[in-house]
């Protein structure tokens, strides 16, 4: 064009043009090169990760038979978008068998986003939760009639027998120091509280899943985000096999029932554990689900202290069950002979008075078959040494104690049974604590001899003697399952739990105690509860209680030869050990060995008694 | 040589192959914004991009038609048509059913269309009619009396009737126009100073609400509140916005690919297929996509101002100059709004929003003027 003055201002224009440009390259590279924190909003804004639960591993026995199973539990979900107008709501109530009322809170529950923080009108919601499928039979068949609503199924444990819960333990949901501790749980996750369920926990949870959801900004979900790529199935988690035999486990708590104390039974030359019980115990289905919490503290609250393991938390002075020890220790410190002899006063005996009637002087076998207490003093005394060498005094009695310990005494076992308590056998600076170097002799601290005094012991400890002795001088360390050297670093156990460990005393002094064992249970203070052909050895204690009523003792083995079953029993506050804790390990050694029971009447006497009333209140 | 044959060869093909890339690009990315990860075709006529592609078909047709009618048609009925719309505008609030508050929509059988969106077109061709007859020269601000009033009527009664500022703001884009034909640069200095001055005393001095009511609607003063960081609402008016952002920045360097973007797909991003279409571009295109797209609307306005200098009249030179302010301010506006730059003002990006008229309109008025560029080698003789 002609005389165009203003031709250069199309340059200004494009500038403009640039110049918007220029600024939105600029804001674009900011946005989507520079500032990287839009990346996480878009995946918090579209994307839920929901967790895929694995079906916890399953429980067998020793025989598959299984213990602990899943059952599937059942929540009503609740979408209240969907519910709409027409919502029958007394249909609904009717189909859950539940009132309007009930109704209504809970929907106010589910709408109060103080309680209920993850609320949204657009995703289900849990209006009732754990329910059985009987609860939602009704419900599920009727379901089309009511929009919005949905069942989402769970899974709890479930438990084939009333038995072992102590041993079983249960599941219950994490807490904070779990959340802290572990990354691997979630709020609302379950996992093992106590017992095998926890010890383990890492192996039978297997292994969350996860499944990469899409929401749209309404929060309804839009199905799986790039057709499942991101997704993770679920790894159920291992099944274990334990040790326990259930149908003796089952028979030992139905001889404890209504007793206070413990029955522990092991295969001697594997340490496997047959049997723990303690009594009283509950039924483990109570603690699942619903009531748990509330039934976990009615137990919390027992002053019979059901949630004891007393089986490896309880301890007692062993009593006269500690004179095998003592004749074992005597034999390798060389002090003792099977022909030994000490003399014996009877019930006018000192220091320490004899309980039994029987000839003096007796040999080794005769006071184990007699229990007889200033044999064992005497014994004692003379491992000890007399006159005033503290020095030697000293020595000897940590040479007796390093003896004792070696049998699994005064330390927890490596093992996967939890909770245990050590026991106690006094080291001999305690005594010089307590009386001085030079204040004590072996006078001093004669009760040790006869197992009372100082010395703790637990059942499970027990038991682990009578192993001991029936495998003649070894023992595997106690357990409850049997497990691969990978699994065992997974749950944080060492393998050496499998590994036969020495006592200290040589295979050589056993068999003279054997037979002193057996001679209780055919001449001795056991003989009215022997079953004759299975050859069984054993020593029944009595051990005074400062609380109440004394304490009854067995611990025993059978048959006498190739023993399969190893066992230890404690009644609290029950009387004799003769009287009480022999027959219920009698009853369950034939139990175990032969499947039947031929006396009827003796169990029937032991199950029915009721022994728990006695206990003073504390 | 034929009358005819010589259109078509005056065709800029440059600037009509810009515009097919940029309409099928935008096409493209309205089926990625309505696709919900189920639904396939893009051709079913239920969905946006289905409606879209007929949109397309017909605003092709309409240009083809266009380039057939003889050029003179604009200088010799530009009163007329400029007549025609005014009382069109004026109708419409009567006519039209209320979307969303705004009364600038009517009913055709089954489409409705937007007339405000045409009157750009007719705007520009009575304004160049105005400033291209013989002897008319911006001399004094009395020269401007005339074509500006000729802008404002219509800009005042789609603002005031029909409720549709952003339409009305694109209005604006004619004091380029006038800028370029001699108007003083002042007027534009000044104008961008007093934007400026507003923000800072919205910004820095507490205005009283009754002046805010006198002045804007609620909803448009959150919008700038929001934008001026006055007012920190991503949950309510900011949403928009923050959404928006959260999707263009989450497309990182390459995107997320087509049709895998989350934010758009899954409705975080409202109207993503109309105003907030480019947040699509930015999630599934990333980076490259958005700065390809912004490149290519450069190119688009730049192209056209080249064309406008190319005119030998002044018609001619004021329609195309009005075309490309017209780009200019949807391009600036629609963008900067979705980058969170400017505030929250819904107008429709050039050929690429979803939506009939607005496609209509922008057609109708590119090919005026790629019919007047065609025919100008004619003027020599």
């Amino acid at each position: 064009m002609t005389n165009d003055r203003y031709y250069k201002r199309t340059w200004v224009i494009s500038g403009i043009v640039i110049a918007v440009g220029v600024v939105f390259v600029c804001r674009l590279f900011y946005l989507q090169v520079i500032d990287s924190s839009t990346k996480d909003k878009a995946s918090k804004n579209a994307l839920l990760n929901q967790t895929v639960y694995p079906s916890r591993g399953l429980i067998y026995d020793r025989n598959d038979s299984l213990l602990v199973f899943n059952q599937p539990v059942y929540d009503v979900m609740v979408v209240l978008r969907e519910m709409g107008k027409d919502f029958d709501t007394l249909a609904f109530c009717h189909a859950l068998d539940i009132q309007p009322e009930d109704f209504r809170l809970r929907m106010d529950d589910v709408c109060n986003t103080r309680k209920n923080r993850g609320f949204s009108r657009y995703t289900p919601q849990v209006f009732m939760s754990l329910l059985s499928k009987e609860d939602v039979s009704v419900l599920q068949e009727g379901l089309y009639r009511f929009p919005g609503v949905a069942i989402r199924k769970r899974t709890l444990r479930d438990y084939t027998c009333n038995a072992a819960a102590h041993v079983l333990g249960s599941v219950g949901e994490v807490n904070q120091r779990d959340l802290d501790s572990d990354t691997y749980y979630a709020l609302g996750d379950y996992s093992g509280r106590d017992g095998i369920e926890k010890t383990y926990e890492k192996l039978l949870r297997g292994e969350k899943g996860v499944e990469v959801l899409m929401r749209d900004a309404r929060g309804r979900l839009q199905g799986s985000y790039h057709n499942g790529e991101l997704d993770r199935p679920a790894h159920s988690g291992t099944d274990i096999t334990l040790t326990l035999d259930i149908s003796l486990q089952m028979f030992a708590e139905q001889l404890m029932a209504g007793k206070k104390g413990s029955a522990v039974a092991i295969e001697p030359h594997t340490g496997e554990v047959l049997a723990l019980v303690s009594s009283p115990a509950w039924d483990p289905k109570t603690l699942v689900g619903r009531p748990r919490s509330k039934n976990y503290s009615d137990l919390l609250k027992d002053k019979h202290k059901p949630l004891m393991n007393r089986a490896v938390q309880a301890q007692y002075p062993p009593g006269s069950t500690f004179k095998l020890i003592q004749s074992l220790v005597g034999l390798q410190m060389g002090v003792l002979q099977p022909g030994t002899l000490y003399p014996c006063g009877g019930p006018s005996s000192q220091p320490i008075k004899c309980t039994h009637h029987h000839g003096s002087p007796v040999d080794l076998e005769s006071a184990i078959e007699q229990s007889c207490n200033p044999y064992f003093w005497q014994a004692f005394r003379d491992m000890l040494g007399g006159g005033d060498d503290v020095a030697r005094l000293h020595r000897r009695y940590d040479t007796w104690r390093e003896q004792v310990v070696s049998f699994g005494f005064g330390s927890r076992f490596g093992s996967d049974i939890r909770d245990q308590v050590t026991g106690s056998i006094p080291s001999s600076k305690f005594y010089d604590k307590i009386y001085g170097q030079k204040g004590w002799r072996a006078i001093t601290i004669r009760s040790l001899s006869i197992g009372q005094g100082e010395i703790l012991v637990n059942p499970l400890q027990l038991a682990n003697e009578a192993a001991c002795i029936a495998n003649g001088g070894w023992f595997v360390t106690p357990h409850l399952a049997r497990l691969s050297d990978e699994q065992l670093r997974l749950v944080g156990l060492d393998d050496g739990m499998y590994t036969p460990r020495r006592t200290l005393v040589d295979s050589v002094h056993f068999a003279v105690v054997r037979a002193g064992m057996a001679r209780v249970m055919t001449a001795g203070t056991g003989r009215y509860y022997a079953v004759p052909e299975l050859d069984m050895c054993g020593k029944t204690g009595t051990v005074q209680n400062p609380h109440g009523k004394d304490h009854a003792i067995f611990i025993g083995f059978a048959p006498k030869d190739n023993p399969r079953i190893a066992v230890a029993v404690v009644v609290e506050n029950a009387g004799f050990g003769a009287t009480w804790a022999c027959p219920v390990a009698s009853l369950m050694m034939e139990k175990y060995l032969t499947d039947t029971i031929t006396r009827p009447d003796l169990q029937q006497r032991i199950q029915s008694a009721v022994l728990i009333q006695a206990t003073p209140e504390q | 040589m034929n009358r005819r044959n010589s259109i078509w060869a005056g065709i800029d093909w440059t600037t009509v192959f810009l515009f097919l890339v940029i309409a099928l690009f935008g096409w493209v990315n309205i089926y990625g914004a309505g696709y919900n990860f189920e639904q396939s075709s893009i051709l079913s006529f239920s969905n946006r991009a289905g409606k879209q592609f007929v949109w397309l078909l017909t605003a092709l047709g309409l240009g083809f038609v266009i380039l057939l009618i003889d050029e003179k048609t604009y200088d010799i009925l530009g009163y007329w048509l400029y007549g025609f719309m005014l009382l069109v505008l004026l109708a419409t609030p009567f006519l039209a059913h209320d979307i969303k508050g705004s009364m600038s929509w009517i009913s055709l059988g089954p489409v409705s269309l937007q007339p405000a969106e045409f009157a750009k077109s007719f705007t520009a061709i009575a304004v160049a009619k105005y400033m291209g007859r013989y002897g008319w020269q911006l001399r004094t601000w009395r020269d401007l009396v005339v074509p500006a009033a000729m802008v404002c009527v219509p800009m005042f009664i789609i603002m005031v009737l029909q409720r549709e500022t952003g339409s009305a703001l694109v209005f604006a884009s004619f004091l380029l126009v006038f800028y370029r034909q001699g108007m003083t640069g002042k007027i534009l200095l000044y104008g961008a100073l007093a934007v400026l001055a507003v923000v800072l005393v919205l910004r820095f001095v507490p205005i009283p609400d009754a002046l805010w009511d006198a002045v804007l609607q609620p909803h448009q003063r959150v919008r700038i509140e929001v934008l001026l960081g006055l007012k920190d609402d991503p949950a309510g008016a900011g949403y928009n916005v923050a959404q928006s952002l959260i999707a263009i920045g989450s497309g990182r360097f390459f995107g997320k690919g087509f049709l895998q973007g989350t934010q758009t797909k899954l409705r975080f991003v409202p109207e993503q297929d109309t105003d907030f279409i480019f947040c699509t571009v930015g999630e599934e295109w990333g980076f490259v996509g958005s700065v390809g797209l912004v490149l290519l609307y450069m190119f688009f306005i730049l192209r056209i101002i080249r064309i406008a200098e190319r005119q030998r009249d002044v018609f001619s030179q004021v329609y195309a100059y009005a075309v490309a302010s017209i780009f200019l301010c949807h391009f600036t506006i629609n963008i900067g709004m979705v980058l969170g730059l400017l505030p929250v003002i819904g107008i429709p990006l050039p050929f690429f929003s979803y939506g009939g008229s607005s496609l209509w309109g922008f057609t109708l008025l590119l090919f005026i003027l790629l019919r007047l560029d065609a025919a100008r080698i004619n003027k020599l003789h």
